[in-house]
């Protein structure tokens, strides 16, 4: 699972208000190459929750210098992005779970594919 | 219908009829994958995404991610949302470049508000139809589906769903609760007069709404629609009223064509050589 679809997946617990951010307790993570797309990162950054995406590349160790505030005009500013698209699409979590941080119900993370069925009395 | 039993929905769920031997034929089956990727061209197509830019995608109903590599093909990241952990296997063996992810699209999309551009699925919609355990209930299982789509995408974004309905209550219960939640569009279908390439696909779109697109091959049907009487200048000819014209004849040749190329199929453009004698030979 990338960073990206970390930031934007939501638990969708019967109940569950607001819960985001998904913490992520990682027990296998790589960092994959994958080409860069200035125009895309640039376009996924206002979607982004910054602060949640700060705060899961730390957990995971791989923070990459990025800064806490979003920085203005990153449009222009290539090393930046660069640094953006290596936390947003290159590091992926393949072992270790999800937990909503409302109900504290985790969703395992198998071979890089989180499990987000829910049982029968939570839907 | 008669042939219910080979509808796949009917057989069993989908997290138990896609499995190990069912999810091989998606990697291995070159029919089977040029199906699959044909139809996402066209699911694609009718997205309407703006040119030259990639855009986030959702995938419901992902499988082994053989519409997921059209769309990296063509340049857009993509999350797949698949229930059959097979299928996510094989997806994982052919190394897709799409996030991966277990769910049931029943309970819901667990994505932000806003999250996609877009959102196609391929064959997957209809099995949302079917009760599998005593608490499913269709048409509530529907509702979540749309309502959480509804609001993970982006204002504008579309959803295109290519479906195998089984009759027109299915379609019916479908579109009604897309409609609750809040979608406009409706039913595309290309090449509605022939039984093999006739397909569905359900347009959606969430906010601003849209020119419905046309299905494919469906021009010359849309003529006879009109409730008023046309006229023509043409006395009627004697071959109308006999019916059918007579077989190998230049009529029955062009009837012949005509109803073919409304199949879609490939059919030659008509010439000045068309249904003509050849010339005598000694």
């Amino acid at each position: 699972m990338k960073l990206l679809t970390h930031n934007m997946l939501t638990s969708h617990v019967k109940g569950v208000v607001k819960g985001y951010p998904l913490l992520i307790k990682a027990t296998e993570v790589k960092v994959n190459e994958v080409e860069f797309n200035p125009q895309f990162v640039s376009r996924m950054i206002p979607k982004l929750e910054w602060t949640a995406l700060v705060q899961a590349a730390q957990g995971l160790g791989h923070l990459n210098d990025l800064p806490n505030e979003l920085v203005p005009d990153y449009e222009k500013n290539e090393e930046f992005l660069r640094k953006v698209h290596r936390v947003l699409l290159e590091v992926e979590v393949l072992e270790g779970c999800l937990q909503c941080p409302e109900s504290g119900r985790e969703f395992p993370i198998s071979k890089g594919v989180p499990n987000m069925l829910l049982n029968e009395d939570e839907t | 219908m008669a042939s219910s039993c080979r509808r796949p929905e009917h057989m069993a769920p989908p997290e138990v009829f896609y499995n190990e031997d069912e999810a091989r034929k998606y990697s291995q089956n070159s029919r089977m994958i040029e199906i699959q990727t044909q139809m996402s061209e066209r699911a694609v197509e009718l997205l309407n995404l703006p040119e030259d830019q990639s855009c986030f995608l959702l995938d419901v109903g992902c499988g082994s991610g053989l519409s997921g590599d059209y769309l990296s093909e063509e340049g857009h990241l993509w999350v797949g949302v698949d229930i059959s952990t097979a299928m996510l296997d094989v997806a994982l063996d052919r190394e897709v470049e799409g996030d991966l992810l277990l769910c049931d699209m029943g309970q819901g999309m667990p994505f932000r508000p806003g999250t996609f551009d877009g959102c196609i699925s391929i064959s997957a919609l209809q099995w949302l139809c079917n009760a599998d355990k005593k608490t499913h209930s269709p048409p509530k299982r529907l509702y979540t589906f749309f309502s959480t789509l509804y609001s993970s995408l982006a204002r504008g974004a579309r959803a295109v769903f290519q479906i195998y309905p089984e009759n027109s209550e299915q379609l019916e219960l479908i579109t009604a609760q897309a409609m609750k939640a809040g979608f406009t569009g409706g039913m595309v279908v290309d090449y509605p007069n022939s039984t093999k390439a006739k397909k569905f696909f359900l347009c959606l779109f969430a906010g601003v709404s849209g020119v419905l697109p046309k299905g494919l091959g469906t021009e010359t049907v849309d003529r006879g629609v009109s409730n008023q009487v046309q006229f023509t200048g043409q006395r009627s000819r004697f071959k109308n009223m006999k019916g059918k014209s007579v077989k190998k004849s230049k009529d029955w040749i062009m009837e012949k064509k005509e109803r073919r190329r409304r199949q879609g199929r490939d059919v030659r453009a008509d010439t000045k050589y068309t249904g003509r004698q050849r010339r005598p030979h000694f």
